[in-house]
């Protein structure tokens, strides 16, 4: 350890070497037996070094404020302009960013200074070569040109980092250092607004260290450092808005044009908000920009720090941001869902800009259809995004639409891959999978009656209609084995949990059988994803559950179509959930005592539809075709019938008669059993205790729908009340039964 | 500003799972605050910490990156260039960003972008409110830059015994985790300096 910090600081030591040892430190971090010392820093590369490696300590002993206490040190000294700062600033950038309070209010107006000078003095003309000498080394060396620009012109105003050359100097290469911090330095070193004269404070600055150039530009009194620096990186950021314009000869400086643009914007941003005297001439630049931009694609990752530009000065600078927003909704996602990083992107502007949006939030709700593509295409990466997006996007107005969306979610992906792979548009390599080579589909979806159903599908606003995209399921079904319809299916059930979580806090009753009604709707009406259609159903009943939960009296409005359902499904296979859950509502919430329109006859009524279901499925014979229906919905079915009854008590006898005969074929030995041992023992114990709880009708009333009291600890605690006598009799009851019972 | 790069292995989609993903080089720039936790603990335990997030970060990376190329009917392979002398199309290996909240497993909320290319990948983690194109194309050209001056795809380079090249390389374009805004002119000119100081 003490041989590794001894070599870091030693002079003569190599480059590889010295970086070895720093990088074997920091491996070692954090270390308490670190013990690097400044005294023997020589260059400012070895400076670098060991700042790296006191930084990854954790700041336990201040390592931070050590580090950048002693990078201001060598700032202030004099020493010339050489290779030794351009190591130095992004130290000072990393200690800004970790610990902004740490640094004097000295100290930030002389970096404020010295940024000034690199980002708007930096020289215009290129470097000189280093060359070594050499046999052919002209005596006199050649007079580097001016900088250019990215199209080849030559430089017209101030070096930026879109100016380019052969070579370089050194206060060129600061000045690109300078822009790469500008925005985390505006952002940490104090979020002052608009400066009053400081008059007291501010000490006049030292007249050599600026250079004659800065101090003639100014106005007659010099401002301080830290409004300069905002004039100076607002002329930049105007410069890199002009220069964008051109037309890079080099893909890296077309890529780094893009990259640049959106610094701009954030920096204006940043400026905007410390100081709002920038924010007339900001807007008429941006809205500029903004005309250019929206006809170029490539670039369209740039209107998102535009938009959110004018959500947040919109309002101060009393300019209508609506149509901004309505563009950015409307064309960005239909045109470019494919690119992961601006579905990204996307996505995280609309979750950052949510306390922003106002009375624009109905753009951000109406446009879900758009948003879902998104998330369609890029599932994996935006699901969680999506899941707290959701509460904000879900509005009682487009709840029942935004239903039906998220269920058809997997249709819609394999509805994209179609129109991808139909567009005339070609481009260097296909977007779509290309596994699955010319799915059947692709002619049929020409038929105009497919057509219709896709642009309601692949719509842009919510439409405030729902249409029933049965015939497209089919016609899309063989692309249900494609990998990015699967994995979109296998995020639908997350984002139903919290969709539904959301809608529950502020549905009322009506919308809430709304929603119950598209549940039972949708429940076989699903784009057949391997899997999807089961895991659905599970979200679904236990939803189903918490919404009647919630406004128990749906069962008794929804009453028809519970009836309908009941009576509908064939087959149990696939349909467990659903019905267990239906059948527990109904025994729930089914009575006068949650919902005072309930009548004797729709009790009778459902006691018809689940006995005859139940004798169904445990008469059938179970085959390949219908296995043998799970123990729990039997149980259920059970359950239900006798709740009911206790309510209706002329139903009484029916039900004891069939639980009898439910008991008599789960005792006996069949030759081949619809049940195995175990689930037959559990639907004949729970038959007996139903059974036995029939016997005294008033108990059976208690116990099976129980008064809204039973919540309350005091009914319990209360020994008078009847609950507790009314338990103690009918265990001592159920024990003498058992005892009666034969062998 | 980048809180941490780092290199890893991928596996192929449709391998079977056996095997781990493997962390080959990672650099933290800086530390986290510790969280504040009473009890008090050593220095080994920070250290850990550290080696847990970084694999949980390259953990996630692998299953993103894989996910994207089922989703598109690709395999990594399909970057293999026909000669090793050309370079390898960049421009068209998976390239995906994701989010990671506060407290799983940073502190604080971070992004990360992440780079696949043939069977390692690359990624910076970068802090939540960054400029994503720059740090995508800074991904991209410490990606070609590794490629190039490691000589990665040939056989018998191993990546493990040559990470002070790699500190080379960050030190000059990635310093200190600042994600620089460089011209193709100024990265040919860092290119130069590092060569020289760094002979093959």
């Amino acid at each position: 350890m003490d041989l590794l910090q001894t070599t870091l600081c030693s002079p003569k030591c190599p480059e590889q070497l010295q970086f070895l040892c720093a990088a074997i430190l920091r491996e070692r971090s954090p270390a308490d037996s670190l013990s690097l010392s400044w005294d023997h820093v020589q260059s400012s590369q070895q400076l670098s070094l060991v700042a790296s490696v006191l930084l990854a300590q954790g700041d336990k002993k201040e390592e931070v404020r050590s580090v950048g206490q002693h990078a201001f040190r060598v700032l202030e000294s004099r020493q010339p302009e050489g290779p030794s700062l351009r190591h130095l600033l992004p130290v000072l950038s990393k200690v800004t960013h970790l610990a902004p309070h740490t640094l004097h209010e000295d100290q930030t107006n002389l970096l404020s200074k010295r940024l000034v000078e690199w980002l708007r003095y930096a020289s215009v003309q290129q470097g000189v070569a280093h060359t070594s000498g050499g046999f052919f080394s002209t005596p006199r060396a050649r007079q580097p040109g001016p900088v250019t620009e990215v199209d080849g012109a030559v430089a017209t105003d101030f070096f930026t980092v879109l100016s380019t050359g052969q070579h370089f100097t050194e206060d060129q290469w600061l000045n690109v250092q300078a822009f790469s911090m500008l925005r985390a330095w505006l952002v940490h070193s104090g979020p002052q607004g608009p400066s009053a004269p400081d008059a007291g404070d501010r000490s006049e600055p030292e007249g050599s260290t600026l250079s004659v150039l800065s101090a003639a530009s100014t106005a007659s009194r010099l401002r301080p450092p830290r409004e300069r620096l905002r004039d100076k990186a607002f002329e930049y950021c105007q410069r890199l808005v002009e220069q964008s314009t051109r037309r890079a000869l080099r893909r890296g400086d077309a890529d780094l044009q893009k990259a640049c643009l959106v610094e701009a914007v954030l920096v204006l941003d940043t400026l905007c908000r410390q100081d709002p005297s920038f924010l007339y001439r900001t807007l008429s630049c941006l809205k500029a920009l903004h005309v250019r931009l929206c006809g170029d694609p490539a670039r369209a990752r740039a209107l998102l720090p535009i938009a959110q530009f004018f959500l947040s000065h919109g309002e101060a600078a009393a300019v209508d941001s609506e149509a901004i927003l309505q563009h950015l909704f409307t064309r960005v996602p239909c045109e470019l869902f494919h690119s992961p990083m601006l579905a990204f992107e996307f996505v995280r502007f609309c979750g950052d800009s949510l306390p922003l949006f106002g009375r624009n939030l109905d753009i951000l709700k109406r446009s879900f259809p758009n948003l879902f593509k998104l998330l369609a295409w890029n599932s994996p990466p935006l699901t969680s995004e999506f899941v707290a997006l959701l509460p904000w996007l879900v509005d009682a107005s487009t709840a029942v639409e935004m239903l039906h969306a998220l269920l058809d979610l997997p249709c819609l992906t394999a509805a994209l891959d179609l129109q991808l792979r139909l567009s005339p548009a070609a481009s260097e390599r296909p977007l779509w999978d290309t596994s699955l080579r010319n799915p059947s589909c692709l002619e049929a979806s020409r038929d105009p009656e497919f057509q219709a159903l896709l642009q309601h599908l692949l719509r842009a606003k919510a439409s405030g209609t729902v249409q029933r995209l049965a015939p497209l399921h089919q016609l899309l079904q063989p692309m249900t084995s494609c990998a990015r319809v699967v994995q979109c299916a296998e995020a639908v059930p997350t984002l139903l949990q919290a969709f539904f979580s959301a809608v529950s806090q502020f549905a009322d009753g009506a919308l809430t059988n709304q929603l119950v009604l598209v549940l039972l709707e949708r429940r076989d009406s699903l784009y057949q994803v391997p899997q999807y259609e089961a895991r659905v159903h599970r979200v679904l009943s236990s939803q189903l559950l918490a919404l009647c939960a919630l406004h128990p009296s749906l069962v008794v409005d929804l009453a028809k179509e519970l009836l309908e359902f009941v009576g509908s499904v064939s087959s149990v296979h696939s349909r467990e959930a659903m019905l267990a859950a239906v059948a527990w509502a109904v025994g729930e919430y089914l009575s006068v005592s949650w919902d005072r329109r309930c009548t004797v006859e729709q009790i009778t009524r459902f006691f018809e539809a689940l006995e005859a279901l139940l004798f169904e499925v445990t008469q059938s014979r179970p085959s390949a075709a219908l296995p043998k229906c799970p123990p729990q919905v039997i149980a259920v079915l059970m359950t239900t019938l006798t709740k009911l009854a206790s309510r209706s008590q002329d139903l009484i006898p029916r039900v004891s008669l069939f639980l009898s005969k439910m008991r008599t074929l789960a005792q006996s030995p069949a030759p081949s059993p619809v049940h195995g041992e175990e689930d037959a023992g559990a639907i004949c114990t729970r038959a007996t205790e139903l059974l036995t709880l029939l016997k005294m009708p008033s108990v059976a009333q208690f116990v099976l729908t129980p008064s809204a009291e039973v919540s309350e600890p005091r009914y319990h605690r209360d020994a008078n009340t009847a609950l507790p006598l009314a338990l103690r009799t009918v265990s001592r009851l159920v024990e003498k039964e058992a005892g009666l019972l034969p062998g | 500003m980048v809180h941490a790069f780092l290199i890893h292995t991928l596996r192929a989609p449709q391998a079977q799972d056996t095997g781990l993903c493997r962390v080959l080089y990672s650099c933290v720039f800086g530390a986290e605050n510790s969280p504040d936790d009473p009890r008090p603990h050593g220095a080994e335990r920070d250290r850990l910490l550290r080696k847990e997030q970084i694999l949980a970060v390259a953990r996630q990376v692998e299953s993103m990156c894989r996910l994207q190329q089922q989703a598109s009917g690709r395999t990594l392979m399909d970057l293999q260039p026909q000669s090793s002398d050309e370079p390898v199309p960049l421009h068209e290996a998976p390239l995906g960003a994701f989010r990671l909240a506060a407290g799983d497993p940073f502190q604080e909320p971070r992004t990360v972008v992440w780079l696949g290319v043939l069977s390692l990948g690359f990624a910076l983690v970068l802090d939540a409110h960054e400029n994503l194109l720059l740090a995508e194309g800074t991904l991209r050209l410490l990606a070609r830059l590794l490629l190039d001056h490691l000589r990665l795809l040939t056989p018998s380079t191993n990546l493990l015994l040559r990470a002070d090249r790699i500190e080379g390389i960050l030190a000059r374009f990635l310093p200190h985790g600042q994600l620089l805004f460089l011209n193709d002119q100024f990265v040919q000119g860092l290119e130069k300096e590092f060569s020289a100081a760094w002979p093959r």
